[in-house]
């Protein structure tokens, strides 16, 4: 492990990801310190520009810009990293029950997977949350629904190839059960790829809450970047920093996450780097 | 062929389960805004779909009516839903054709510019404008675009798809609807694009590896012709493969592009019914659009036997 901290951290991409995300994090968790009580009070007169009394100005309403920045960023992470949870378990279960037991489980599980990735997935998340009712649990649900297919897939590919490799067939032999040969023995071995997938997956989750909210589908009691973004399109000629500065928010963490993961694609498959 | 019919049964079965799991009865969401339709309708529509039945025959009622492009009718827009869907899709499909060859175009050639000199400036460059594209929220960089083209410079419009009020006829209103279009599909292109050019790169550095390649050069022929007409041939196919599967995510990705900059189409319309919790008509964009994809799907299984003649269907 102290090997791959190492090499994690002589990559650049990493380094940079790592940073940015340190900052988005420590500011998600500090929210709470610095802008106390909700981020949708009024605080002061409305369109305030910003880098005067309040750090980003305040909103139609007078609500403070760097609050709703601060507390959309837990918002963004904890809807990021509970729908990656939810897809890459769910994914992981199919993909692995497809890829150890073959034949006929296989053809069918990976039909669904495929039937998932062709039907239009964001119209898919929309209706879903529409139906279920705005919240951060159908948000969730969600986009776990339209996430787990890539990754479905990407361990079933795994486990082809280790399902016949000599120490599967020792575990089997040795009277192992099939959940123990599963979880025990051959998950292990794909991990590398599964961690690299959901980090990207988190990402992707962050893009697509923050169009939902953008579209009103957010969760109305959080405060979130795609909803102030939606909130201030309107005013895009007076207050321009309404919506440009939840979206550089938008940006800089999806991008530090990706360089994140494109660093741990490098530092867990060596074999790759050069190719 | 054979493939697309269970898929299309599937999205019935799977518009049919979430037409059950909304809120309220089945006859006031197919009868979209509550409260708007008549109690005659919202009779016949129990009939029609056999809602005092059991469930899988109304599954059965469902699947007949769909199958004969029966989608129900929507009061608040007045008209019936398949109507509503079909005026709108032509802008959709220019927007998505445009966007497409767009993405396409600019990704193969920046991802061809990027792998002929790997680890050059120029490279680099190319994938921090891929890595920072594929990072953006597609609403925001429209909004962005709008901002910067449209309200500071004012060269190009804002929304909408042509101006109606100036009757442009014959090449005026092509050129019109051009100007609209730049920004819509500028906004849409630029995630694919990024998404085309990484994958082009690492397609061209794999391919240039190969033992067709030394023989190429082995018998003489100079680089630019091994890369255009040997390496790009191959590296191509797995961005068309990618690009026919994000076909359902460019029609996912126009809801959000069309409601930003007013554009008549599909997307729009979702946006709206979303709007208005039509659901019915939500639900009919969603089976429509992803009959679309399947449809495209065979397309492009097509293209890629003449990419790649080894290749049969």
């Amino acid at each position: 492990m102290p090997g791959f901290w190492r090499r994690l951290l002589g990559n650049r991409s990493a380094i940079i990801g790592l940073v940015i995300l340190a900052v988005v994090v420590v500011v998600a968790a500090s929210a709470p310190v610095l802008f106390p009580g909700s981020p949708f009070r009024r605080v002061d007169r409305p369109f305030q520009p910003p880098f005067g009394a309040h750090l980003f100005g305040t909103d139609v309403l007078g609500r403070n810009v760097a609050a709703g920045i601060a507390h959309g960023a837990r918002t963004s992470l904890m809807i990021g990293i509970l729908a990656t949870t939810v897809a890459v378990l769910v994914g992981t279960v199919i993909g692995a029950a497809a890829g150890y037991y073959g034949g006929r489980l296989d053809d069918l599980l990976m039909r669904t997977t495929e039937f998932f990735q062709t039907i239009p997935t964001f119209l898919f998340a929309i209706i879903l949350v529409a139906i279920l009712a705005p919240s951060i649990r159908s948000i969730v649900i969600a986009i776990a629904v339209v996430s787990w297919p890539a990754v479905a897939r990407l361990v079933r590919g795994e486990f082809l190839a280790l399902r016949h490799r000599e120490f599967v067939h020792a575990c089997i032999c040795l009277g192992m059960s099939d959940r123990r040969v599963i979880f025990r023995h051959v998950l292990p071995n794909c991990l590398s790829p599964i961690i690299v997938t959901g980090s990207l997956t988190v990402a992707t989750a962050i893009l697509i809450e923050s169009a939902l909210s953008f579209l009103g589908l957010g969760d109305p009691n959080v405060m979130s970047w795609g909803f102030m973004i939606g909130a201030g399109r309107t005013f895009l000629r007076t207050a321009w920093w309404l919506c440009t500065i939840p979206g550089m928010a938008i940006l800089l963490t999806v991008l530090a996450i990706n360089l994140l993961g494109e660093g741990l694609n490098d530092t867990l498959n060596p074999r790759l780097r050069n190719s | 062929m054979a493939q697309a019919i269970p898929v299309v049964c599937a999205i019935l079965v799977l518009n049919f389960l979430l037409l059950r799991l909304a809120p309220g009865d089945a006859a006031s969401v197919l009868a979209g805004e509550a409260g708007s339709a008549t109690p005659e309708y919202m009779a016949e529509l129990r009939q029609r779909f056999g809602l005092d039945q059991p469930l899988l025959v109304q599954l059965l009622y469902y699947v007949k009516n769909m199958a004969a492009l029966d989608l129900g009718f929507s009061f608040r827009y007045n008209m019936p839903v398949l109507t509503l869907i079909v005026n709108r899709l032509g802008p959709t499909l220019l927007l998505m054709g445009v966007t497409l060859v767009l993405s396409v175009g600019a990704g193969v050639t920046l991802g061809i510019l990027a792998a002929s000199r790997a680890g050059s400036w120029r490279d680099t460059v190319i994938s921090i404008l891929a890595l920072v594209s594929y990072a953006t929220p597609l609403f925001w960089i429209g909004l962005m675009l709008v901002v910067v083209f449209s309200l500071k410079l004012d060269w190009l419009p804002t929304s909408g798809m042509e101006t109606v009020a100036a009757f442009y006829q014959g090449s005026d209103r092509v050129l019109d609807i051009a100007r609209h279009l730049i920004l819509p599909a500028v906004t849409l292109s630029l995630f694919y694009m990024a998404l085309y050019t990484r994958l082009m790169r690492a397609a061209m550095l794999e391919q240039a590896g190969m033992d067709y390649v030394t023989t190429a050069r082995a018998k003489g022929l100079s680089e630019g012709r091994i890369t255009l007409a040997h390496i790009v041939r191959n590296a191509v196919l797995p961005v068309v493969t990618v690009a026919g599967v994000q076909l359902g995510g460019l029609l996912g990705g126009s809801i959000v592009v069309e409601s930003v900059f007013a554009w008549p189409g599909l997307g729009l319309l979702a946006f709206q019914a979303l709007f208005a919790r039509d659901f019915n008509l939500l639900l009919g964009i969603f089976f429509l659009s992803a009959s679309l994809v399947v449809v495209v799907n065979l397309g492009v299984d097509l293209l890629y036997t003449f990419l790649d003649p080894r290749i049969q269907v």
